[in-house]
C-alpha cells in the first residue's frame, strides 16, 4: 500500500517547530429534533511532538467530544460544524472516510475510558491485538503473532505468550486497560488519545498504569492527548493543560503555571476544590507549621473543610456510638452442580465510631467496605461477631425495635441516579420515611419537607420535580434530605460523592460538614478516595481484602502510615510533586 | 506565537465576558416538572397514529355499548327468508344474510360481544398474570420456582387450542366465560414479563434505600417496584387486546365460541361461509369490522410501546 503522506510525515518531524496537532476554532454540534445543539464552541489547542497535553473539565464540558472529533469518532449525530484540526499540517476534518481510516490507529492511537466494555468478550485477547496489528499494517502473517506477544509484553503483561488464548473476562480491569494501551500503541502512533484511561480503575492500579503509559510514550516519542476530570492528575501527568468549561477553553498553558497561578475564575474554583490538591495543601500547611493563608487559592471552597480538618486533632475523644467487634461476613457462591464456594467478604473487622465524628472506611473495590456498611445498616445479616449501636446489639433486631434502629441510622448511596425512585417526585421521596414511620399529619410532613429542602439548599419548588430532571449533585442532596427526614444520629455515606463532578463534590462535602456541626451527626464515610478522607474524616480505617489493616486518626494515617498498602494509597493521590504557595 | 523555545506555550486565559461562570449546580427552575408518565403522554400526543387509533377505539366502544344509536333494525328478529342474500335496500345498507337478516345491524350488534371479550380477557390477564408475576419476581424462592414451572406448562399449550378443548365442556358460553377461558391460558406471558421487570426493579438502589428507611416489604412492592415495572405489561396488554378479539372470533367461527343466538363477528363470518362464492360481501363485511377493531388496538399498542420504552424512542 502506498502512503502518499509519508513525505509530509518526515518533513514535519524534521521541521520540529511545527506543532503535531493544532486545533483552531473547533465547533462541534449534535443534531437533535430541536436543531443543532453545540457541544464544543470554538476550541483552540496546540500539541507539540513528544509532549503531553491534558484537557480538564467537568462532565458536559466538551472535553471528550473534542478528542473524538480528532479521530472522527463522534457518536450519533455529532458533526464538526466549523474550525480545523491540523495533524502534521493536514486538516483532518477535510479527509475522506477512507483516508481517515488510515490515520486512525496507524498515526493516532486511542485508549478508551472503560476497559470493561471495550474488549469484545467473544474473542480472545491475542486475536483482538493481532487484529489491530494487521489492520494498521504493522505486520502480517506469522510476524503479526510475534508482534502481538511483544506488544502485550511491552504493555506490562509478563506472561503474554501464555495469555493470548485467554478471554477478556479472565483479565482484571487493570490488565484489560494494559491490553487496550498495547493496542493503542501497537503501530507506534505519533499521537495517543487517552480518554480518562484510568477513571474506572482502583487508585493504586491507576498509578501503575499511568506510570507505565508515561514510560512507553516517552520511549516511543509519542505525544499524548490526555482527557481527565481530575485537575490534580492532569497537572501531574501533563506539561500542558487545557481547562474546558461549557464547550470553551477558559484557560490553557503550562501545568505548573496554571496550578500556581490560576487566572480564570473557573480554574480558580477547580484548583480550590480538587480533593487531591486540597489534601496536599493540608499536608503542606501542617509541614510548614505556619498558619500560611497563601497556600489556599482565593475563596477556596474547601477553606471551611480545611479549617475543620486542621482543628480535628484538638477535639476531645468522645464515646463510641457504633462499635463493631470481630465482624465477619461469609457469602456462599453456587458453583457447578451442588458445590458451593465460600467467600469471606468481611474478615474479623473491629472498629468504633465516636459520636459526632466522621470515620472513613477506605479501600479499593472488593475490599469489603460496602459490605460493612450493609451489615451495619442491617441490610445483610452478619455471619459472626457483633455490631453495637448505642450500647445495643443490632443483630437480629426485629419489628418495632428494628424500625427504631432504622430511624436512627440512615444510608446515602453512591449512585445518585439509582437511589431515587424515578416515578416519585421529590416531595414524596423526602416524605416517604415520615410516612413509613407514621409521623405527623400531612401538613406536618409538608412542613418538614420544606425544612429539609432548605437544609440541603434546594428551593421549595423542587418538591414537584422528578429525579430525571435533576443533576447528579441535586439528586444526592435529595437523598441526603431523605436520609435526614427522621432526624437520625448516624449517616452511612457509601461512596456518596464519588460519582460527582469535582466542584459539585466539594459543595456536597461542604454541606455534609455543615450539617454535621449543626445537627451533631455521626458519619460512616465509605470511599476509595483518600484525598476526600483528608478533608472530612476524623478517623480512618483502611481495608484490604476484607480486613481492616490500619485504623487511626486521619492525621496519624497521613503523617505516619504504618502499612505499606496505606503508603501506596497515599502515594496514589495525584500532586505529590507540587509545591504550593506563590 | 512561534518563539525560539519550541515547546513553550503561552498561558492563555479566556476573557471572562465570553466565558461567564455559572453558580455550581443550580436548579433550573424555568422548566416545567415532568414525570415519566407526563413524558410518555407528551411523546404520544405528538403522533398522528395515536389520535387515529384512539378515535377508532372510542368510536368502537361507543358502537359496542350504544348499538341502537346506529341501527333501529333488530338483528335477529324479522329475518325474512324472502330477503335471503338480498342486496342493499333503503334502511339496509349492507344487504341481507342467507337467513334474511340485516348484515349492517348484525355487525353493529356484534361489536359488543367482541369488545367485551377483548376488554375482559385483557383485564383478567393483566390482573392474574401481573399479580402472579410480581409476587414471584419479588419474593423469589420456592414461590418463584413453582409459579414459573406452572406458567411454563400453560405456556406450552396454545391459547386457542386450550380454549377449544375447554369450551367444549363448558355448559354456559357467554362473553365472560370465553374471556375467562382465554385468560386462563394467556396469563403466563404477562406473568413472565412482569416477573422480569420486577426482578430488575427490585435490585435498584431506591428499593434498598426504602428498606433502610424502614418501609415494609409489601409496601415497597406496591409503591416502588410495581409502578416501575408496569410499563412493559401495559404495552403487551394493549397489543394482546386485539389478539383476544381475534381469538373470540376464531372460537365462534369454529362453533365452540358464542352460541349462534349471540351476535358476534365470529359467528357472522362462520354463517357467511356457505354463501362465500355467491355473496362474499356477507363474509367480508364483518371480517372488515374485525380487522379495523384489532388494528386500532395494535396501533395503540405500538404508540404506547414507543412512548414507554425510551430505548425504542431513541431509535427514531
Amino acid at each position: 500500500m502506498s502512503q502518499p503522506h509519508t513525505q509530509t510525515v518526515s518533513e514535519t518531524i524534521n521541521s520540529s517547530n511545527e506543532p503535531l496537532l493544532q486545533i483552531r476554532g473547533l465547533e462541534v454540534g449534535f443534531q437533535t429534533q430541536r436543531g443543532i445543539v453545540p457541544a464544543v464552541r470554538g476550541v483552540d489547542l496546540t500539541l507539540y511532538a513528544g509532549q503531553t497535553l491534558a484537557i480538564v473539565g467537568e462532565s458536559g464540558s466538551g472535553k471528550t467530544t473534542t478528542a473524538q472529533s480528532v479521530i472522527d469518532l463522534l457518536p450519533g449525530t455529532g458533526k464538526v460544524t466549523a474550525g480545523e484540526i491540523l495533524f502534521q499540517g493536514r486538516d483532518l476534518t477535510k479527509l475522506s472516510a477512507k483516508a481517515m481510516q488510515d490515520v486512525r490507529g496507524r498515526l493516532i492511537g486511542y485508549v478508551p475510558q472503560d476497559p470493561m466494555s471495550n474488549l469484545n468478550p467473544v474473542w480472545n485477547i491475542g486475536f483482538q491485538v493481532e487484529e489491530a496489528i494487521k489492520a494498521n499494517n504493522v505486520a502480517q502473517g506469522k510476524e503479526a503473532r510475534v508482534r502481538t506477544i511483544r506488544v502485550l509484553q511491552e504493555a506490562g503483561l509478563s506472561d503474554a505468550a501464555d495469555r493470548l488464548k485467554q478471554y477478556p473476562h479472565q483479565f482484571s480491569g487493570g490488565m484489560r486497560q494494559r491490553v487496550l494501551i498495547g493496542i493503542g500503541l501497537s503501530s507506534r502512533p505519533k499521537l495517543l488519545i487517552a480518554d480518562e484511561p484510568t477513571s474506572a480503575l482502583d487508585v493504586t492500579v491507576q498509578r501503575q498504569i499511568l506510570d507505565h503509559l508515561a514510560t512507553l510514550t516517552r520511549d516511543y516519542g509519542t505525544s499524548v492527548l490526555f482527557i481527565t476530570h481530575d485537575l490534580g492528575l492532569a497537572a501531574e501527568r501533563a506539561e500542558q493543560l487545557v481547562v474546558m468549561y461549557q464547550g470553551k477553553v477558559v484557560e490553557s498553558g503550562p501545568s505548573r503555571e496554571i496550578l500556581a497561578n490560576p487566572q480564570h475564575p473557573y480554574t480558580q474554583r477547580l484548583v480550590a476544590a480538587a480533593p487531591s490538591l486540597a489534601s496536599r495543601r493540608i499536608q503542606s500547611a501542617k509541614k510548614s507549621g505556619a498558619e500560611d493563608p497563601h497556600i489556599f487559592a482565593d475563596g477556596a471552597l474547601d477553606e471551611t473543610l480545611i479549617a475543620r480538618a486542621t482543628e480535628r486533632e484538638h477535639a476531645a475523644p468522645r464515646r463510641d456510638l457504633i462499635s463493631l467487634r470481630n465482624v465477619s461476613k461469609m457469602y456462599r457462591i453456587r458453583k457447578k452442580g451442588f458445590k458451593q464456594d465460600e467467600l469471606l467478604a468481611v474478615d474479623d473487622v473491629s472498629f468504633g465510631v465516636q459520636k459526632g465524628t466522621t470515620t472513613a472506611l477506605v479501600g479499593e473495590s472488593g475490599s469489603g467496605k460496602s459490605t460493612v456498611a450493609k451489615l451495619l445498616l442491617q441490610l445483610e445479616s452478619i455471619t459472626s461477631g457483633s455490631i453495637e449501636f448505642d450500647g445495643q446489639d443490632v443483630a437480629g433486631l426485629a419489628g418495632a425495635k428494628l424500625l427504631q434502629f432504622r430511624r436512627r441510622v440512615q444510608p446515602v448511596f453512591q449512585d445518585p441516579y439509582g437511589s431515587l425512585d424515578p416515578q416519585y417526585n421529590v416531595g414524596n421521596t423526602i416524605a416517604e420515611p415520615l410516612l413509613a414511620h407514621r409521623m405527623g399529619t400531612a401538613r406536618d410532613r409538608q412542613e418538614r419537607v420544606r425544612e429539609l429542602l432548605d437544609q440541603v439548599s434546594l428551593p421549595w419548588s423542587t418538591r414537584y420535580r422528578y429525579p430525571s430532571e435533576l443533576s447528579g449533585g441535586q439528586r444526592q442532596r435529595i437523598a441526603i434530605a431523605r436520609a435526614l427526614a427522621l432526624k437520625p444520629d448516624v449517616l452511612v455515606l457509601d461512596e456518596a460523592v464519588s460519582a460527582l463532578d469535582v466542584l459539585v463534590q466539594g459543595q456536597i462535602l461542604n454541606l455534609l460538614t455543615e450539617l454535621q456541626t449543626e445537627l451533631d451527626l455521626t458519619y460512616l464515610f465509605i470511599t476509595h478516595d483518600l484525598a476526600v478522607v483528608r478533608l472530612v474524616a476524623d478517623n480512618v480505617c483502611v481495608m484490604q481484602k476484607g480486613r481492616v489493616i490500619e485504623a487511626a486518626t486521619t492525621d496519624e494515617v497521613f503523617d505516619n502510615p504504618r502499612e505499606s498498602y496505606t503508603q501506596e494509597l497515599l502515594a496514589a493521590i495525584p500532586g505529590g510533586n507540587f509545591t504550593f504557595g506563590r | 506565537m512561534p518563539s525560539k523555545d519550541v515547546k513553550h506555550q503561552e498561558h492563555f486565559v479566556a476573557p471572562l465576558e465570553e466565558t461567564p461562570v455559572a453558580p455550581i449546580d443550580r436548579l433550573d427552575e424555568s422548566q416545567k416538572a415532568r414525570s415519566t408518565w407526563a413524558d410518555a403522554w407528551d411523546s404520544m400526543r405528538r403522533r398522528p397514529m395515536f389520535w387515529i387509533s384512539s378515535f377508532l377505539i372510542v368510536f368502537i366502544l361507543f358502537v359496542a355499548f350504544f348499538p341502537t344509536v346506529f341501527t333501529q333494525v333488530p338483528p335477529n328478529l324479522n329475518c325474512l327468508l324472502a330477503n335471503s342474500n338480498g342486496g342493499p335496500q333503503s334502511g339496509h345498507p349492507f344487504g341481507f344474510t342467507r337467513q334474511g337478516c340485516d348484515v349492517y345491524a348484525r355487525i353493529i350488534h356484534g361489536t359488543q360481544a367482541s369488545i367485551t371479550v377483548g376488554l375482559l380477557a385483557t383485564v383478567l390477564v393483566t390482573l392474574i398474570g401481573g399479580t402472579i408475576g410480581a409476587l414471584a419476581g419479588f419474593y423469589g424462592g420456592f414461590l418463584d420456582s413453582l409459579v414459573s414451572r406452572v406458567g411454563d406448562i400453560f405456556f406450552a399449550i396454545p391459547t386457542v387450542l386450550g380454549a377449544i378443548v375447554l369450551m367444549q365442556v363448558l355448559p354456559d358460553r357467554t362473553p365472560p366465560t370465553i374471556a375467562l377461558v382465554l385468560a386462563l391460558f394467556a396469563w403466563p406471558q404477562i406473568a413472565r414479563i412482569m416477573r422480569g421487570a420486577v426482578l430488575s426493579a427490585k435490585n435498584q438502589d431506591y428499593v434498598m434505600a426504602s428498606v433502610a428507611l424502614g418501609v415494609s416489604r409489601f409496601t415497597i412492592l406496591l409503591r416502588h417496584v410495581i409502578p416501575n415495572s408496569i410499563a412493559p405489561v401495559i404495552v403487551v396488554a394493549t397489543v394482546s387486546l386485539g389478539t383476544f378479539i381475534v381469538a373470540e372470533a376464531t372460537l365462534s367461527f369454529l362453533g365452540v365460541g358464542l352460541p349462534p343466538s349471540v351476535m358476534s363477528w365470529g359467528n357472522d363470518i362462520n354463517q357467511a361461509r356457505t354463501s362465500l362464492r355467491t355473496n362474499p360481501e356477507i363474509l367480508l363485511l364483518p371480517a372488515a369490522a374485525l380487522s379495523v377493531a384489532v388494528l386500532s388496538f395494535l396501533m395503540l399498542g405500538d404508540v404506547v410501546r414507543d412512548a414507554l420504552d425510551p430505548k425504542a424512542r431513541a431509535r427514531r
